[in-house]
């Protein structure tokens, strides 16, 4: 179990990057905390793999260092590492039982047969898998064989970090509910540190105490899920996190009012924005209210989604969700009031808070 | 998983075994003609039974060269299996040494075996050839002409270079196809090199090895071009296998009868021992 300390990290596949462009991941500077579980969210292609990569110690970054409890691993090799890896895909050794598989990270390591045993039968009860323990392992379901690579994960308990690359992606729903509240019984249980890569947003947030949004090769924000969703720092966070995303409409801003369209209103503080900068509001469809009073806007489409209904609409030229309770009415004339604690200034795409 | 079941299906086959009818089937079937008949010619047949089996299977000359045929096979098996392997572990996997290295492996196999023949036949000659000329000037009394050891050494250097690269083609092709998650699987498994070769490597390329194994089992066992181009059986009958001795008997001597006879036992032969190899070398995949 270590913290990870992330230090000025760049990297690009090609060996002479020459702008900012040409790095698949650009700067990661952070500091993740001993026993805790991150999540890296983020579309395909954005670096979340790269950047764990990094970390397993399978990928060298260009440039920067890594550390484990404050000592400097760039360059040691998973093994020296102590680090357990879960891939995408499962991997298992086909030729082997089930249990000699579970088995295969330990005996490696020369740890003695009693106490492998042990561990692999605790392991063998958690994934379910007891009484396959003498089956060759080539002839399991995918269900099964990815539970096997999570199994080879989680034996060794003296690992410094667990680190999960989309695990859940072959597996059924209904398994994948059960598999993550056992990786998160896990985690509770033992305290390792765990990073969790996917692209769902709901693995995300039910497994992490901390969300990593990464886009476009750099993290754009690191907060729990509360704060991912009242304060999106990047309008990209508001889109990916949740259903439907933020809305994000243009917005001229001139002290603390603030104009859409043809509609003005106004903020309790002045956002401090540099000269020439594209700016916008936020604000998540939740904090949308929709009544007989405030701004026109004219309704597209109702979505009714059993608990809630979701309004899609026009106001001031752009398309707006607005979330409405499931016996809310939705009126002749609609009109929308936004809930000002709720309203999220970006310039260049970036949140501008209240502090400045 | 429920297979249908349709006997229309059996017509697609139709073609093709028309086809296989026609080059072998048929063909074969001459040959069993004269395997159960003695002929002194104008086209009359006597019946004669097992007669030219018996006489086949009660020769010496018969299990000598079968003899012979077991330990080329098993020797360039021996060499031939384990030394593709490693030269394709240790191909690249990825750049410009990949075409490079699949064409140099490719080039030996794009030889017609008669030229391969004349090709060590030139080469290993002591008046003018390479390799004769090069190991008589190391101070080696080599000679294929004369020496039994160095008449089978030729042709089992020969059958190496011409088919390695058959074998290190198919496992590289079985390489190449292992996802490189399983590499990094290993490397966070703490697994060593040979592990990496044994449980991941290894299985993977099972099936390929399978191939080469019956392919160069078949084809060693049925060689004939090259060591009647190189050694033409000799010296005295030292390289005389089944095949050499077949055309001696059915050319040379004009035995048609024991060489049908012959002909059939040596296809059979061949027929069993690529089903045993094939029912072994499979029967672990059934107990999955």
């Amino acid at each position: 179990m270590a913290r990870i300390n992330l230090d000025h990290i760049r990297h690009a596949y090609g060996a002479k990057p020459k702008s900012e462009a040409d790095y698949s991941l650009k700067e990661v500077h952070h500091e993740w905390n001993d026993g805790g579980a991150y999540a890296l969210l983020g579309p395909s292609g954005c670096g979340k793999t790269t950047l764990l990569n990094i970390i397993s110690g399978l990928l060298q970054p260009s440039e920067g260092r890594i550390l484990f409890d404050g000592k400097d691993v760039t360059y040691l090799s998973t093994q020296q590492r102590n680090i357990a890896q879960v891939f995408q895909f499962p991997v298992i050794y086909d030729t082997m039982t089930v249990y000699d598989n579970l088995a295969f990270p330990l005996r490696n390591r020369g740890v003695a047969e009693p106490d492998v045993d042990r561990r692999v039968r605790d392991i063998l009860e958690m994934i379910d898998l007891a009484g396959w323990a003498k089956k060759t392992a080539r002839g399991l379901t995918a269900d099964q064989k990815q539970k096997i690579s999570l199994g080879r994960g989680l034996v060794r308990n003296d690992v410094n970090a667990i680190l999960f690359d989309e695990p859940l992606t072959v597996i059924d729903p209904h398994m994948k509910w059960v598999l993550r509240s056992q990786l998160k019984k896990l985690h509770r249980q033992f305290g390792f540190t765990m990073v969790y890569v996917t692209h769902d947003q709901t693995e995300a947030l039910t497994f992490a105490d901390k969300v990593v949004v990464m886009y476009d090769g750099q993290i754009v924000q690191i907060g729990t899920p509360a704060e991912l969703f009242e304060k999106p720092k990047h309008t990209f966070v508001g889109y990916f996190i949740g259903s439907p995303g933020m809305n994000v409409l243009p917005a001229a801003i001139d002290g603390s009012s603030i104009k859409v369209g043809e509609q003005t209103l106004t903020l309790d503080y002045k956002p401090q924005i540099a000269a020439g900068a594209k700016t916008e509001l936020g604000i998540r469809p939740e904090f949308i209210s929709l009544s007989r009073e405030g701004m026109p806007v004219s309704i597209s489409k109702v979505e009714d989604i059993g608990r809630q209904k979701i309004v899609r609409a026009e106001f001031a030229g752009k398309p707006i969700a607005i979330v409405v309770p499931e016996d809310g009415e939705i009126p002749a004339d609609p009109r929308i009031t936004f809930d000002p604690a709720a309203i999220n200034i970006y310039a260049d795409s970036w949140r501008v808070g209240r502090e400045g | 998983m429920n297979k249908t079941w349709n006997n229309k299906a059996w017509f697609m086959v139709l073609p093709v075994l028309l086809l296989v009818a026609f080059s072998a089937v048929i063909p074969l079937m001459t040959v069993v003609n004269y395997s159960v008949q003695d002929t002194f010619g104008n086209n009359a047949f006597f019946w004669n039974g097992v007669g030219w089996f018996s006489d086949v299977l009660e020769s010496d000359r018969f299990w000598e060269a079968l003899g012979r045929n077991l330990l080329f096979s098993g020797i360039i098996l021996a060499i031939e299996i384990p030394l593709g392997i490693l030269i394709a572990l240790n191909m690249p996997k990825k750049g410009l040494g990949v075409p490079v290295c699949l064409v140099l492996m490719a080039l030996p196999l794009l030889i017609p075996w008669n030229v391969v023949g004349t090709i060590w036949q030139v080469f290993g000659r002591v008046d003018i050839g390479l390799l004769g000329r090069v190991l008589d000037g190391l101070g080696f009394d080599y000679n294929y002409v004369n020496d039994v050891f160095d008449a089978w050494a030729t042709l089992i250097v020969m059958d190496v270079w011409h088919w390695t690269s058959l074998v290190v083609l198919l496992c590289y092709a079985g390489l190449v196809s292992i996802p490189e998650a399983y590499y990094q699987a290993a490397k966070i498994d703490g697994a060593s090199r040979w592990a990496v070769f044994r449980y991941i490597q290894l299985p993977k390329m099972k099936r390929v090895l399978l191939i080469a194994f019956l392919l160069r089992f078949m084809d060693s066992f049925m060689i004939y071009t090259e060591p009647f181009v190189v050694t033409g059986g000799g010296p005295g009958n030292s390289t005389t296998f089944l095949s050499i001795d077949l055309v001696k008997m059915a050319i040379g001597q004009f035995d048609l009868g024991p060489a049908a006879a012959m002909s059939i036992i040596y296809f059979l032969i061949i027929l069993l021992f690529s089903w045993i190899f094939y029912t072994v070398m499979t029967s672990s995949d059934e107990q999955a």
